[in-house]
């Protein structure tokens, strides 16, 4: 296990590092230049000169990446182009809004969409079966904007409606509408393999009860797929929900992303796609010790 | 130690434990219910092992199931009855059968990994039965699983009840499988071929293990598998199954002695023997078993039956009871109890292979693979563990015509060795050489000349064929890419229908698809692609062990000919002595990466022997009651080859260590004369002496078996 999370911790440094070398070096391919595009065509040389110091666009990209990683690690993110307003804090107050809506949308779909591909699987074959495939890739279908513009019709402001509910509430909501399917379809399979192995006949044949089977036997070792489809969307959830922070204008990391590659404003930039990758990371590293819990077979290392 | 169930004590003793009553089970398939055992009658008695025999297909497991009241989804009984003490269980629900599974019921199934939950404690899993009949808490039921532990005879069973299925051996999770099986002093025990994937060592200690427990238990067993051996060796009384129907039921000794049934001789005449020479060709039953779906109407035997009559095309025979107690399904048994009718023809001789002067085609000179070399960080936190040492210097030679068995448990380093010879395993160190030419050890450095010389059959045809390419295309891939000369689109067509030819398939089943024919036909479309580029040699690794027998006795024949016709030469891996000893000129047995004997085939499977052969031969069952004696068991497991033992690497099992010489310096090999090696401390003359008789140590052995140290 101490092996395993030391493996798990440089590689996922060496992750951060990588990503950050691309992200770096795909920002100096994007076209236009930076001061010109945030001062403006019309400012003047002295007034882009100026810009070009004070951020430092004026060295080369590599002293560029130095001075950035050397400051980002020691926790200072630098400034927006825009405003010259800390990066830092700005962004972890995004970041606090994500996590809150993640959080809340992870508890909402998790118990859901795993009950229901349970439900499923058990009556395999069953009218019950068929309703929840279709209304799940019913959902999985449909464009998070259309769902949340719906549900803003429905829930419309003037119905009295607490701010919460319209706030948090909803694009919980909407995000646990995408995630469902694919959960409940992951869950589903998990269960209906587990169902058919051996060992489920042997618990049967001990005289255990059909719940008893499948919540102390088959569940434990159903659920492992499940759990990874679980971590990768977690770092959706975090730098992923453009479209619902927009419909619902909510403050999160993913619209404050999209503007930030709008306007080119690297500091920002850099900062959010590092906490995504961050999040994207150590998800999957407690999905695979979950894992490793789960299942005494895995052994991590 | 626990009291009885009550009612063991008022019975009287001639009711029998259970008893299938005229009971027929149908198999949905598709949208219609196709019959798959039909009017079924089988009783067991208190303290009976009832044997029931069947190849694939003949729905052996789907009835030992069904006498447990328990149906795959996809199943129903239609009618009859299975009584257990007297009472029906077919009208009960799966609510009420609840409290009769796992207290009065157990099954031992086959493949006890998968039946037991990866994810829990062996003593969670065995003190769950108790939990939920006997109403102990859970320090209770541990209590108790670790004495039912000690009871299937594992040492340290305080440590292998704490520990994971996957953690145990093979043997070690059919131990505890069977101890969870006996915790509730159930009334049936039914086994499902509880032996077919162990070792031939491990199965003798098992089963001796059933023997002694059923008894003590009082317990009555059906006990379910395809292999006459162990049936021979276990059971009471045996019941033959085809085509879901009962064919011959009878006492072992009648049964195996004087079989009534065309069926069950033409099973004990398919089995390969020691005796019969290399030159003649087994007995075969000919065709193949029918399907649910084309099962004939009268005796569903006829079209296989080497004395059949009009009919037994047009009338079902009943199930006939005979004076001595025996039941048979035949219209011609009274003839065959007569010996009126020959059911064993004279066995055909192969034609003798025209004697060239021999040369050799393969050597192999110092072959080493080690596997899981430890890594960086490994080494650096001080974990590195010592490299598995599969196959440890090995030599040997293969001549043209020629037949090398290798032999040995799991875990001994033969499939390993076969692998490196075809380079799929690239060997560590080495020399390989195919006439007299060094070829390379690395498969991609290999030119396609030798690729064409060496070719390989795998165990399980269903894996080894491409599901997506028809027969056709797959053996034409292998001619196109290996043959030396460019085929014209004739020849190519041709050389497909001789090669289905020579492996007796029809020419039209060039356009069928591996899921279109059966077990036995794919494994002869795998040897017919073997042979599609002429080989030299073709390495085989346990071609039959996944075939039922009488499609084995068809499959060994094959191979004969086959060598007798193309001149190739095999390397045959088995961990069926009888089989390899059918087929081999000359036998070489593996034990932990090492050839502990080789020789000729005689000369192995006769006194002087390395001990550890000597064990192998003996723990073979063989089909015969009468062979019940005490033999060699070998305790325990085959050690990591992680860490192998200082000295002699077999010291640790061996029955007949003469002291602390095989502790500590490696044995030498010795020369029984020609070209017979055995590689023990013990001198040749000594062991011929001392094999007259089995080594005392053994006899009534009481050992405990060691836990595995994890490889």
């Amino acid at each position: 296990m101490v092996r395993f999370l030391i493996r798990r911790t440089i590689l996922l440094l060496l992750t951060l590092w990588v990503s950050s070398v691309i992200i770096f070096g795909l920002t100096q391919l994007l076209p236009g230049d930076i001061a010109l595009l945030v001062k403006g065509r019309d400012a003047s040389e002295a007034v882009i000169q100026e810009f070009r110091e004070t951020h430092g666009l004026d060295q080369p990209p590599v002293t560029q990446y130095i001075t950035w990683l050397g400051g980002f690690v020691t926790g200072d993110w630098g400034r927006s182009y825009l405003d010259s307003s800390e990066v830092r804090p700005n962004v972890l107050r995004r970041l606090g809004n994500s996590l809150q809506l993640a959080g809340l949308t992870l508890l909402i779909a998790v118990p859901l969409s795993i009950g229901l591909g349970i439900i499923a699987a058990v009556r395999q074959d069953s009218w019950v079966d068929g309703a929840v495939s279709i209304f799940s890739l019913a959902v999985v279908g449909l464009p998070e904007f259309v769902t949340g513009i719906v549900f803003l019709t429905i829930f419309a402001p003037d119905a009295g409606w607490p701010g919460w509910f319209r706030d948090n509430l909803l694009p919980a909501l909407t995000a646990t509408l995408v995630l469902l399917g694919y959960i409940a379809r992951m869950t589903r399979a998990g269960v209906v393999e587990e169902l058919r192995k051996p060992y489920v006949r042997t618990a049967r044949l001990k005289g255990l009860s059909t719940r008893e089977v499948l919540f102390k036997h088959v569940l434990r070792n159903a659920l492992l797929p499940t759990i990874t489809v679980i971590a990768i969307s977690v770092g959706w959830l975090i730098g992923g929900l453009v479209v619902i922070e927009n419909v619902f204008n909510y403050q999160g990391l993913g619209l404050q992303l999209v503007l930030a590659v709008q306007r080119k404003n690297m500091p920002i930039l850099l900062a959010i796609s590092m906490i995504i990758v961050f999040f994207f990371a150590i998800s999957n590293l407690i999905a695979d010790v979950l894992y490793a819990m789960l299942n005494p077979r895995i052994r991590l290392g | 130690m626990q009291t009885h169930t009550s009612t063991t004590a008022a019975r009287p003793g001639d009711q029998p434990v259970v008893e299938a009553l005229d009971l027929c089970i149908d198999y949905r398939i598709g949208k219609e219910w196709l019959n798959a055992i039909n009017g079924v009658t089988l009783k067991i008695d208190p303290l009976e092992i009832h044997g029931l025999v069947g190849e694939s297909g003949s729905g052996k497991s789907t009835l030992a199931l069904a006498m447990m009241n328990y149906m795959a989804s996809n199943a129903r009984i239609s009618s009859g009855q299975v009584n257990l003490d007297g009472v029906d269980l077919v009208p009960k629900p799966a609510t009420e059968m609840r409290h009769i599974w796992g207290r009065d019921i157990s099954l031992v199934p086959q493949d006890a990994l998968a039946s037991l939950n990866p994810a829990y404690t062996i003593r969670d899993q065995i003190g769950e039965v108790m939990q939920q009949h006997m109403g102990y808490s859970q320090a209770e039921a541990y209590a108790h699983a670790v004495e039912m532990l000690t009871r299937v005879r594992i040492a340290d069973p305080e440590q292998v009840a704490r520990n994971y299925p996957h953690e145990l051996s093979g043997g070690m999770q059919q131990r505890v499988m069977i101890a969870m099986a006996l915790s509730t002093q159930p009334r049936l025990l039914v086994l499902d071929e509880p032996t077919t994937a162990l070792d031939v060592t491990t199965q003798a200690v098992i089963l001796d293990l059933f023997r002694d427990l059923i008894h003590d238990n009082r317990a009555a067993a059906l006990y379910v598998s395809h292999d006459l051996g162990t049936v021979a060796q276990l059971c009471d009384r045996v019941t033959v199954l085809y085509a879901g129907e009962i064919m011959e039921s009878a006492p072992v000794h009648d049964l195996y002695a004087k079989p009534l049934h065309p069926y069950t001789a033409g099973l004990l005449n398919s089995l390969p023997r020691k005796q019969q020479g290399t030159n003649t060709r087994l007995y075969t039953i000919r065709g193949v078993a029918p399907s649910l779906q084309e099962r004939p109407p009268a005796c569903v035997f006829a079209d296989r039956c080497p004395v059949v009559l009009d009919k037994c095309r047009a009338e079902k025979p009943p199930l006939e009871a005979t004076p001595d107690g025996r039941k048979v399904r035949c219209w011609r048994w009274q003839e065959i109890a007569r010996d009126e009718l020959d059911l064993l023809p004279e066995p055909e001789r192969i034609p003798e292979v025209t004697q060239k002067a021999r040369h050799e085609v393969l050597e192999a000179a110092h072959v080493s693979k080690a596997f899981g070399n430890a890594d960086l960080l490994d080494r650096l936190l001080g974990r590195a563990q010592p490299p598995l040492q599969a196959v440890d210097n090995v030599s040997m030679r293969i001549q043209s015509r020629w037949t090398l068995g290798l032999v040995g448990e799991s875990g001994s380093g033969k499939t390993t060795l076969a692998r490196t010879i075809v380079a799929l395993i690239k060997a560590d160190s080495g020399e390989l050489e195919l006439y007299d030419e060094p070829i390379a050890l690395d498969l991609t450095q290999r030119p396609q000349e030798v690729l064409r010389e060496i070719q390989m059959v795998f165990q399980n045809p269903n894996d080894a064929l491409n599901p997506y390419q028809s027969i056709g295309q797959t053996l034409r891939r292998t001619i196109t890419q290996l043959s030396k000369e460019r085929l014209s689109e004739l020849a190519l067509i041709q050389r497909v229908e001789d090669l289905l030819l020579a492996v007796r398939l029809p020419a039209d089943y060039a356009d069928r698809y591996p899921t279109e024919i059966s077990g036995g036909e794919k494994q002869r479309v795998a040897i017919a692609r073997a042979f599609a580029a002429n080989p030299s040699l073709v390495v085989a690794d346990e071609p039959t062990s996944s075939l039922d027998v009488s499609v084995q006795a068809v499959i060994l024949n094959l191979l004969k000919d086959l060598r007798a016709r193309e001149g190739s030469s095999y390397l045959l891996i088995s961990h069926d002595l009888d089989v390899v000893a059918y087929l081999a000129d000359e036998i070489a047995v593996m034990y932990l990466g090492e050839i502990v004997e080789i020789g000729s085939s005689d000369a192995v499977y006769n006194a002087p022997s390395h001990p550890y052969t000597e064990a192998l031969i003996s723990a073979i069952p063989e089909p015969d009651p009468t062979a019940r004696d005490v033999t060699i068991r070998l305790q325990g497991d085959v050690p990591s080859a992680r860490n192998l033992p200082q000295g002699c690497r077999f010291h640790t099992r061996c029955p007949r260590k003469i002291g602390a010489i095989c502790e500590q310096e490696a044995p030498p090999l010795r020369d029984a004369g020609d070209g017979h090696l055995i590689r023990c401390h013990i001198p040749i003359d000594e062991l011929i002496e001392l094999q007259q008789q089995p080594p005392q140590a053994t006899l009534d052995d009481e050992k405990l078996i060691t836990p595995e140290d994890g490889d």
